[in-house]
């Protein structure tokens, strides 16, 4: 064990039988794709005249943007409140977000009817400022690309100290010196876009009050999304580090995962309150008894809320990582469905005849987004300097 | 204790942050709900519209075939149409065919049912126009509501947002799919004299075309002579901030498959928060340069500052040629063997 820790490719072998159940889903997701991108929706999902939007909204773009929070809540702490012991799960968090955000990207194209004018949005003569859709895709076009900013400098230093190819470490040496200077503005604009962007997901469906289930129809729905967005980043820093910790038999960061369970738990008990007061004072829940959507919502709330805010204060200097990646894995997974509730179970239309539920082929294209998200994961952390680790050689 | 102070910090930035989204929110109300009138009152002055007089309705379903051949659908001879047994399950409008009309039990005379005619109702302040990012919706001065095929991405946002349920999609068509609903015939009604093929159709003056404000007269007019025949309710008058198609009905409407909206514009809802949170771009700015100046002020690492260094320190940062790195220095307390050469340094510079 040394107390001397960087950010260093992690030595490991690729191949795991791990490994080869996520190209497994990946080879299944990929075909599904193609027989989508081939066939069109109607072979592909179960999405119909009553229900526009499924499963690939709801997890691969909604989920997709909460769950990258993580990449912003750190970087405001690490770099903006220089709180810089948490440096360690900086980097892991922003790769973490760099690939939600670009897989949002990809999952949505499966989901457009016409992909290819993915990128009309941009062009200046299209703009629709009215539009809480507009307002979304400009902000994580944009935070995309400061994403990939961001992470400019850990390409750079894996290829700078290269002396076998001299030009490339030079040109390595000059991007990094360039954006180090200006990091701070790039900073500085993902937190500003991540909060605008966040927040206006939850905007998107007020414009539908009459088709939304009272239980998740309130006008404070986007402060709701932006306060579940920033009380999920740190859970999902614990799970990711616990897990890529557990996965490639690294020491677990467990001393800094347990003193980020404080400000998560606060952060997610102003979202339990928000979340609690807006029901109690628009009495959501009045005549929802016995009804699906009741349980989902009281799911969502118990488990995915009220549960890990316990289990989080619990945390001391003697908590387990197990406990720490359950109550986080709680959290995640909270979010994820409340996203899937606001997006599917709560909305209503006027003249339903059925409900939705998603096809097997939705969900073997989002199962091999996941994969695939994983699968780039491990690759990058082997390959880049990622993940802080002692000097020497990795646990063993 | 570290930890809390870290709190602190977070708890202050959330504040500050929900403060000034909230107090651009408020800021951003007015101009907003402002230009959403003006463009009520602005298409209400010159639009068209049609009175479907519900009472009139024979069920036909003539409009059904005119529509289906004006939207230049494959659509089978009009003697098909008078099939009724299509009346057993309520039909709503498809990407095939823009209208479909419905037959509603008449609780007031059973021998005499109620058929309702669907489709667009093109209202003024249309959600789906608000809701497409990319402008292929656009409110026509003349009141319809028209669609660019070439604009759209296919998101279905504008699905979502209709409060009527009206926009379809064809989701069978892999490559060009388009979202369709009735066009209002933009391009007949343009015409001096041109009239929808569904109105031109109708052999029982169920349809009345016109200026929408000459419609909403004689549509008042008509509850009034003809008193007890109709519901003292115009639907579209206000519905969703009013529509360009108006219903007349003998049955209460919520009884013959109408949604009861009320007055509330839909689009209104988000376009206020939406343009409070980027009124002249002030909060985004404002929030920026607030993160800023946090990001300033703690310049310090905040770590260092807080902790206690003689009681062994678990964190701490080391500077190297201007890029930060932080390590664990778990080995104060846990592994006292461990490196202890970068940890004393550190402590060392902290401590000056």
């Amino acid at each position: 064990m040394s107390s001397t820790e960087s950010p260093r490719p992690v030595q490991k072998r690729l191949l795991t039988p791990g490994v080869g159940i996520l190209l497994a889903l990946i080879a299944v997701g990929f075909c599904v794709a193609v027989y989508r991108f081939i066939f069109g929706l109607a072979a592909t999902t179960n999405l119909d005249q009553q229900h526009p939007w499924g499963l690939w909204i709801a997890i691969d773009v909604a989920t997709g943007v909460a769950l990258a929070a993580g990449g912003f809540t750190t970087a405001a702490l690490v770099h903006v409140f220089h709180r810089e012991s948490f440096h360690v799960v900086a980097r892991p968090a922003l790769l973490t977000a760099m690939l939600g955000y670009t897989f949002v990207g990809i999952g949505l194209m499966a989901d457009l009817g016409r992909y290819y004018n993915i990128w009309h949005p941009a062009w200046p003569t299209m703009w629709q400022g009215n539009s809480v859709l507009f307002e979304v895709g400009m902000c994580v076009m944009c935070y995309l690309t400061v994403l990939y900013i961001e992470f400019l400098p850990i390409v750079c230093e894996r290829f700078m100290e290269d002396e076998r190819r001299p030009r490339l470490a030079r040109t390595c040496r000059a991007v990094h010196r360039a954006v180090e200077r200006t990091m701070f503005l790039f900073i500085l604009a993902g937190v500003v876009l991540s909060c605008l962007h966040q927040s206006s997901l939850g905007n998107l469906m007020v414009i539908a009050p009459s088709k939304m289930h009272a239980l998740w129809y309130t006008p404070i729905l986007p402060l709701l999304f932006l306060l579940s967005a920033v009380a999920v980043g740190f859970p999902m820093v614990i799970v990711e580090s616990l897990y890529a910790s557990w996965s490639l038999g690294l020491e677990e960061e467990l001393t800094l995962l347990r003193r980020l369970a404080k400000p998560a738990s606060v952060l997610l008990g102003v979202y339990l309150a928000f979340k609690v007061g807006d029901l109690l004072v628009r009495e959501g829940y009045r005549g929802v008894a016995g009804t699906t959507q009741a349980l989902m919502f009281a799911i969502e709330l118990v488990f995915g809320v009220a549960i890990p805010f316990v289990m989080l204060l619990t945390v001391n200097r003697r908590t387990s990582g197990r406990w720490l990646a359950s109550a986080g894995l709680l959290v995640v997974l909270g979010v994820a469905l409340n996203r899937v509730n606001v997006f599917l179970v709560a909305y209503q239309p006027p003249y339903s005849t059925k409900s939705y539920f998603p096809s097997t082929g939705e969900f073997a294209v989002t199962a091999g987004l996941i994969a695939l998200l994983m699968l780039l994961y491990r690759v990058i952390v082997t390959h880049l300097p990622v993940i802080s680790q002692p000097v020497g050689v990795p646990k063993t | 204790m570290q930890v809390e102070q870290l709190f602190m910090a977070l708890d202050r930035r959330e504040f500050l942050r929900t403060a000034a989204t909230a107090g651009a929110v408020a800021v951003g109300l007015g101009g907003a709900s402002q230009s959403v009138e003006g463009s009520v009152a602005q298409t209400n002055a010159n639009s068209v519209g049609v009175l479907v007089d519900i009472p009139n309705c024979i069920g036909c379903r003539k409009c059904e075939f005119a529509c289906g051949q004006a939207a230049g659908f494959d659509v089978p001879p009009i003697e098909t149409f008078d099939d009724k047994s299509v009346f057993e399950a309520h039909r709503r409008p498809d990407p095939h065919s823009y209208t479909t009309v419905n037959r509603f039990a008449n609780p007031d005379n059973p021998q005499k049912p109620v058929y309702v005619k669907a489709n667009c109702l093109h209202c003024d302040v249309p959600a789906c126009v608000s809701a497409c990012l990319v402008g292929a919706f656009k409110k026509r001065p003349n009141g319809a509501v028209t669609y660019d095929a070439w604009k759209c991405m296919g998101c279905r946002y504008c699905m979502v947002a209709c409060p009527f349920q009206i926009p379809t999609y064809e989701y069978d068509n892999a490559l060009t799919p388009q979202v369709r609903k009735c066009t209002f015939c933009f391009d007949k009604i343009e015409a001096e004299g041109g009239v929808p093929a569904c109105v031109r159709i109708c052999p029982n003056d169920a349809l009345v075309f016109g200026k929408r404000s000459e419609l909403l007269a004689l549509a008042r007019d008509r509850i009034r002579t003809r008193s007890g025949a109709y519901v003292d309710h115009v639907y579209g008058e206000h519905e969703a901030g009013g529509t360009s198609w108006l219903y007349l009905s003998s049955v209460p409407f919520e009884q013959i498959g109408f949604v009861q909206l009320g007055s509330l514009v839909p689009p209104r809802l988000t376009e206020s928060v939406q343009h409070g949170i980027f009124k002249f771009f002030v909060p985004p700015l404002a929030l920026y340069g607030l993160l800023g100046l946090v990001m300033w002020l703690t310049r310090r690492d905040q770590d260092q500052q807080l902790l206690p260094v003689a009681a062994g320190a678990d964190a701490i940062a080391m500077r190297d040629n201007g890029r930060t790195h932080a390590m664990e220095c778990r080995g104060a307390s846990e592994a006292p063997q461990a490196a202890p050469s970068a940890c004393e340094t550190e402590v060392s510079e902290v401590a000056r």
